[in-house]
């Protein structure tokens, strides 16, 4: 854990300097909210020796102060003070923001760029919406505590420490009293915190389910009104609500004991430091007339002990408080630092290649899984040899491998067993981003990003001209439905696409992925809802235009690869064929089912 | 679909207070009644302390005084009679009667302490829950509109943000309050006894801070609301980019990715800088402030005690001439500084609550406003029940299931009167549009007989979904009719027209829960038996089996351990268990495998058999069977008949079908 911390803090950087100098403000701050009061008690003590307003500016001795001191100075002193003291509140908290503020930037910053490093791998192990959360909600967290750390933390103790100095310099040997209540009220928070902590922690993770269930509500609303299930899922939350309520309320009745704890050992505090000081006044005083004497405690003292008693029991509380947030604030340091320590499973070679030869692709008896434990491989002894400029089918059911083959190539993750070759250059010789360039992938899930048609286009060239971009929307037959656009290619495309078609949206990541002018093409069941005709138009411009790219096709359809060089047929992540439409026709099985099949029912499918 | 509004989030609306509070009190008006007495009294134990120490110190210089010298302070039966607070007051007492009167006080005050705590904990959760659930209940009840039109992250916020703002307004903000506004009175009755010229110096303080708080607090919650904005802004990036990370990594768009985010992530940064800042600072203005006024009330009482003629004011004892006695000038303005100081904490805390409520009864409104929301109307008289059929032809109710329904309705003399369910269902002439002035669907008939296949085709957008939300009455239609059996929709109760209809939705929605628990969703009292049946049924069985636990294999995040055409499988089989007599099914669009898609298209044939259905087809080798095809396009039927009509038409059908046109 603590490695997490130190991990979270490197990311403050430029604003380590505000981190630094808020605790000094909130020191100074401290300091001279004590010191404001002493300073008015030896003006009250002072006021009392004058004789008319004249000696305002005249000099007395004080028994606390080294040097006299006249009451002018006394109040210059005050003012001063409180302005510095102001300066000190006003730049310890603008530090203080600019310091947590600073560090939650950064560490968004350094997260977002950590888990854009991450390889495929990684991603698969934390779920989207987890590394959202860590992205908000956690770093939100982080930066609350952080600023608490800097500004409160540095507060409590020492306002702890310098009362208990004046308790002793004021009170004398009385002051041993705070000592022995001091670790009673820690003690007792301790053990009430911890125990409601355990439940809280407990009924916390309960709640996050209860509001999952009300997500699956909203999302779900019309399964529940169709099967008019109103009232199920009413009891059912209410249940869940209750029990929630009832474990709520046992942590919160432990937690009601925090409040009278504290009041009974401060006013335990209060009713025993008056019955001391009331022995050593009444013992050891004596009167001249005018004046009482005391060696042992004046009744002044008795004040001052009562004003610091307060002072130390209530900063105990609020280090005890503190200590309860930064506990809840751990979990999201964890989170965020877990992301962090995460390593890319798939990094730069030390020795990059930067030039991809040809589009050629070799699989050397390669094997696939996706962890070290699996038992079972997702794909076993591919051997398969691909000529630059070759159009590539694959075909299988669900789970048989297709789209994991395909994800090699580009090193979206690494092999397990054998070698790959690009270019008849081992993939792990590449430098990433050459590679990638050279091997674009439309993905299945594919999605485009809010912005403009243009904008989503560049992705591919960020410095395609509208020609080129047309060219590209041509072979991938969007140019008719782009132009058909009021605004054409810079109508804006809402966030996931949702304003175009499936169809529509395909076809744009076909062209994204064009514009790159890769060596490798790799289309993963990207035309599953564009319609034959297009479907076929798209497949004879790839072929004309750019011939010297090698495509591979991934398709539930047959008539979408049937015109292939080689028709890779996969299954249980094997290779159960390989050959062209005309032989698998003939000899393999899979191939002939799923022939059958679609030609049985025609059509569309 | 219609548009769907994007809450702004700012300011709460005025009623939004009161209404709170007004809610609260009617729930539990004798608890917090109760809880506000015990603060009262806490809060007076507390500051009792603080004369206390004034009274002490009365008595003991008293004692000293007059045994001139040492005496013993624990004598309970010597009495000593002392001037306090600005010469106003006089007791008579000592020290142990003193020290025991406290001491009942502070074990009083200890009790109140735990009473209220406790109390204010039980309230706050239990107000919690009830809010909760009537929140939760009133949103069950609310139309699909409703959902429709609202962004479902604004929607769960009210749950995960919204709520909270109550939880810390009746938790803490409600005592709080109570208790630092009995502090103010107090101390300030208090100060006005000691000395008014000095209580008036003081107040001028009070107000500075108020405007302090005023001006600083409203530009931190100017920069407030432009944080939040910004901060969905950042977030809805960071959606996007988690969501299409693959896609980033593939087109090595991370740089790129990064640069964008990192400018919205600097304006963020930007704008929280000074919300915090300015929330920061508030504090330590008023601290000092108050500091200021300090210093300013210690000088006055210097006046009042150096320049002869000047004299004190309070309100008990009047003028006081306090020249040069130094007796009085200890207890009064020595006195008086210290209730200065818990005066202007009290403010600044008081000042700071209220700024809090402001900024949460934000949240509050938001919850107010789902409240508000008007829920689904039903004032349909028209009810199902199953029927028991005799040989002859007749039929009576029954409580059992039965796969035979009727529909109930009781005539004005108090006649039932039962008309056998048929499954005949008649769209005539219906116009319909989700916003006003915008038709989606416009003169739309459809004629479904008992046991009918009836399919629609057409493209995105051109209404087909929305057909089967008017004759489930997820909306209601703005002209023609539809009927069921003869009987106008809007007659039959929503709930009982809903159960007649199986729907197979095109997004499947699992719930968390078993796998048994998800089928049986479609009814509740169905037996593992039939749970098994179902699940045949719909082709889902082999699969569940294979399962880890099989079908108590539990179901989390809308089933993401399973594959979609599993999900699909599973939404079939929830739907027969069901076995209404009439079926919608709405084909999902997303591709799932020939091996797979095929046990799907044989669940829902399965599924049709002899029941009225309506097909929602994205496949259309899934329809050739169908009665009537209806294809439609912007909202109107341009072609309808069966299979082989259609292809010898040779119009949009015959197009679609020979993979001219693409569907979506």
């Amino acid at each position: 854990m603590l490695n997490k911390i130190k991990l979270i803090l490197k990311s403050v950087r430029q604003y380590k300097i505000y981190a630094i100098i808020t605790p000094i403000f909130m020191m100074l701050e401290v300091l001279l909210e004590s010191a404001i009061p002493f300073t008015m008690s030896v003006f009250l003590d002072t006021s009392i020796k004058i004789n008319s307003i004249n000696d305002f500016t005249t000099f007395f001795d004080h028994p606390r102060l080294p040097f006299p001191v006249s009451l002018l100075t006394l109040v210059i002193a005050m003012v001063v003070m409180a302005m510095l003291s102001l300066t000190c509140g006003i730049l310890g908290g603008r530090f203080a923001g600019k310091a947590s503020v600073g560090l939650a930037t950064n560490l968004r910053s350094d997260l977002y760029k950590k888990i854009q490093s991450f390889s495929f791998a990684n991603i698969d192990k934390f779920q989207p919406s987890s590394l959202v959360t860590r992205l908000t909600t956690d770093i939100g967290n982080v930066q609350q505590s952080f600023q608490m750390c800097i500004r409160i933390v540095i507060r409590a103790p020492l306002m702890m420490i310098f009362s208990s100095v004046m308790a002793f310099m004021s009170g004398g040997l009385v002051a041993f009293l705070f000592i022995i209540l001091i670790p009673i009220l820690g003690l007792g928070l301790f053990f009430i915190i911890r125990k409601a902590m355990k439940i809280f922690l407990r009924v916390f993770k309960r709640y996050d389910a209860l509001n999952e269930s009300v997500q699956e509500n909203i999302n779900g609303i019309r399964v529940v009104k169709s099967f008019v299930r109103e009232d199920f899922e009413k009891q059912k939350f209410g249940t869940a609500s209750n029990n929630l309520k009832n474990d709520f309320v046992k942590a919160e009745k432990i937690m009601a004991l925090n409040n009278p704890l504290m009041n009974t050992t401060i006013h335990l505090s209060n009713i025993l430091v008056v019955s001391i000081a009331s022995y050593l006044i009444g013992k050891y005083s004596t009167y001249d007339g005018t004046t009482i004497f005391n060696d042992h405690l004046s009744i002044g003292q008795m004040s001052s002990l009562l004003t610091y008693g307060i002072q130390i029991l209530t900063s105990i509380m609020m280090i005890s408080m503190i200590l309860v947030m930064l506990t809840m604030s751990l979990e999201s340091v964890r989170r965020i630092g877990e992301v962090l320590e995460e390593e890319p499973t798939i990094k730069d070679p030390t020795n990059p290649v930067y030039h991809v030869e040809d589009g050629s692709i070799d699989f050397n008896n390669v094997s696939f899984s996706y962890s070290e434990n699996a038992e079972k491989e997702t794909l076993s002894n591919i051997d398969i040899h691909i000529k630059s400029g070759q159009f590539i089918g694959i075909l299988g059911s669900t789970g048989s491998g297709k789209t994991s083959l395909v994800n090699l190539i580009s090193r979206l993750y690494d092999v397990s067993k054998g070698t790959l070759l690009v270019g008849g250059q081992n993939v792990k010789n590449y430098d990433l981003k050459v590679l990638r360039d050279n091997v674009a992938v439309v993905l299945q899930k594919n999605v485009l990003f809010s912005g403009t048609i243009a904008d989503n286009l560049r992705w591919g060239d960020i410095n395609a001209t509208e020609e080129e971009m047309r060219k590209a929307c041509d072979i991938a037959q969007a140019s008719e439905f782009v132009d058909q656009l009021k605004d054409g290619f810079n109508t804006w495309i809402e966030q996931g696409g949702s304003n175009v078609s499936g169809g529509q949206k395909q076809r744009l990541c076909i062209a994204r992925a064009i514009l790159k002018k890769p060596k490798i093409l790799i289309l993963d069941d990207s035309t599953s809802a564009v319609d034959t005709k297009t479907d076929r138009l798209i497949r004879k411009g790839l072929k004309e235009d750019i011939p010297e790219t090698t495509k591979i096709v991934i398709a539930q359809r047959i008539s979408s690869i049937e015109d292939a060089d080689q028709i890779i047929i996969l299954d249980n992540g094997r290779i159960d064929a390989i050959g062209t439409h005309e032989e698998l026709i003939k000899s393999n099985a899979i191939y002939q089912e799923v022939y059958n099949t679609q030609n049985r029912i025609g059509g569309n499918a | 679909m219609p548009p769907v509004r994007i809450k702004e989030r700012g300011r709460a609306k005025k009623d939004t207070l009161p209404r709170l509070i007004k809610m609260l009190f009617k729930k539990y008006p004798l608890r917090l009644f109760v809880a506000g007495l015990c603060i009262t009294f806490n809060v007076f134990a507390n500051l009792c302390s603080s004369i206390f120490a004034s009274l002490i110190a009365g008595i003991l210089t008293k004692g000293v005084i007059e045994n001139n010298g040492a005496f013993n302070p624990f004598d309970i039966n010597t009495f000593y009679t002392a001037e306090v607070m600005g010469n106003s007051f006089s007791i008579t007492s000592n020290i142990p009667l003193l020290l025991i009167f406290m001491g009942s006080i502070y074990f009083v005050g200890v009790f109140a302490s735990w009473w209220w705590n406790r109390s204010m904990a039980i309230i706050t959760q239990n107000f919690m829950n009830d809010f909760r659930i009537a929140l939760f209940n009133h949103m069950e009840d609310l139309p699909i509109k409703y959902f429709d039109t609202h962004a479902h992250g604004d929607i769960m916020s009210i749950y995960t943000n919204d709520i909270d703002t109550i939880r810390s307004f009746v938790s803490q903000s409600i005592p709080e309050m109570l208790r630092t506004t009995l502090s103010v009175l107090f101390t300030l009755v208090m100060m006005l006894i000691n000395s008014i010229w000095m209580t008036l110096i003081v107040l001028l303080g009070c107000v500075a801070m108020i405007l302090n708080t005023k001006i600083i607090g409203g530009r931190s919650s100017k920069f407030f609301i432009k944080q939040q904005k910004q901060v969905g802004v950042v977030e809805g990036n960071i959606e996007e980019s988690i969501k299409g990370l693959k896609v980033i990594k593939v087109f090595t768009h991370e740089e790129k990715s990064c640069e964008d985010f990192d400018k919205l992530n600097d304006l963020l940064g930007q704008y929280s800088t000074e919300a915090n800042v300015a929330a920061n600072i508030t504090m330590p203005i008023n601290g000092n402030i108050g500091n200021f006024v300090y210093v300013l009330t210690a000088i006055v009482g210097l006046l009042i005690f150096a320049i002869p003629g000047f004299k004190n004011f309070t309100i008990v004892a009047g003028f006081v001439d306090m020249h040069l006695n130094v007796e009085a000038f200890n207890s009064t303005i020595v006195g008086f500084l210290m209730l200065n100081r818990m005066f202007s904490n009290n403010i600044n805390q008081f000042s700071q609550q209220v700024n809090f409520i402001v900024m949460g009864m934000a949240g509050a409104g938001r919850c107010f406003d789902l409240m508000d929301e008007v829920p689904e109307k039903d004032e349909g008289y028209v009810y199902l029940c199953n029927i028991k059929r005799h040989e002859d032809g007749t039929f009576e109710e029954t409580e059992e299931h039965t796969r035979d329904y009727a529909w109930k309705y009781r005539h004005n003399d108090g006649k039932l009167e039962y008309r056998e369910l048929k499954g005949d269902i008649v769209l005539d002439q219906v116009d319909f549009g989700y916003v006003p002035n915008k038709i989606v669907l416009q003169d739309v008939s459809i004629y479904a007989r008992p046991g009918q296949k009836i399919a629609l085709v057409g493209s995105t957008g051109a209404g087909k979904t929305t057909i089967t939300n008017l004759i489930n009455r997820f909306y209601d239609i703005a002209d023609g009719k539809i009927r069921y059996d003869g009987i106008n929709i809007n007659k039959i109760k929503k709930a009982d027209l809903r159960k007649s209809l199986g729907i197979v939705l095109q997004d499947t929605n699992l719930f968390t829960g078993t796998v048994m628990e998800n089928i049986r969703y479609g009814r509740l009292d169905a037996s593992d038996e039939e749970v098994y049946a179902a699940a045949k049924t719909a082709n889902a069985y082999d699969f569940i089996t294979r399962l880890p636990e099989g079908f108590n294999t539990m179901l989390t995040d809308n089933g993401a351990n399973l594959s979609q055409g599993q999900r699909q499988l599973l939404s079939i089989a929830r739907a027969a268990i069901a076995d209404a007599p009439v079926m919608i099914l709405d084909e999902a669009t997303s591709s799932i495998d020939t091996r797979t898609e095929k046990l799907v298209q044989d669940g829902m044939d399965k599924l049709m058999e002899g029941r009225t259905v309506f097909v929602i087809a994205h496949r259309l080798s899934t329809i050739q069977n169908s009665q009537a095809i209806m294809v439609l396009e912007h909202g109107r039927i341009i072609e309808r008949g069966s299979h082989d009509d259609l292809i010898k038409l040779h119009g949009t059908y015959y197009q679609l079908y020979t993979g001219a046109f693409e569907l979506e």
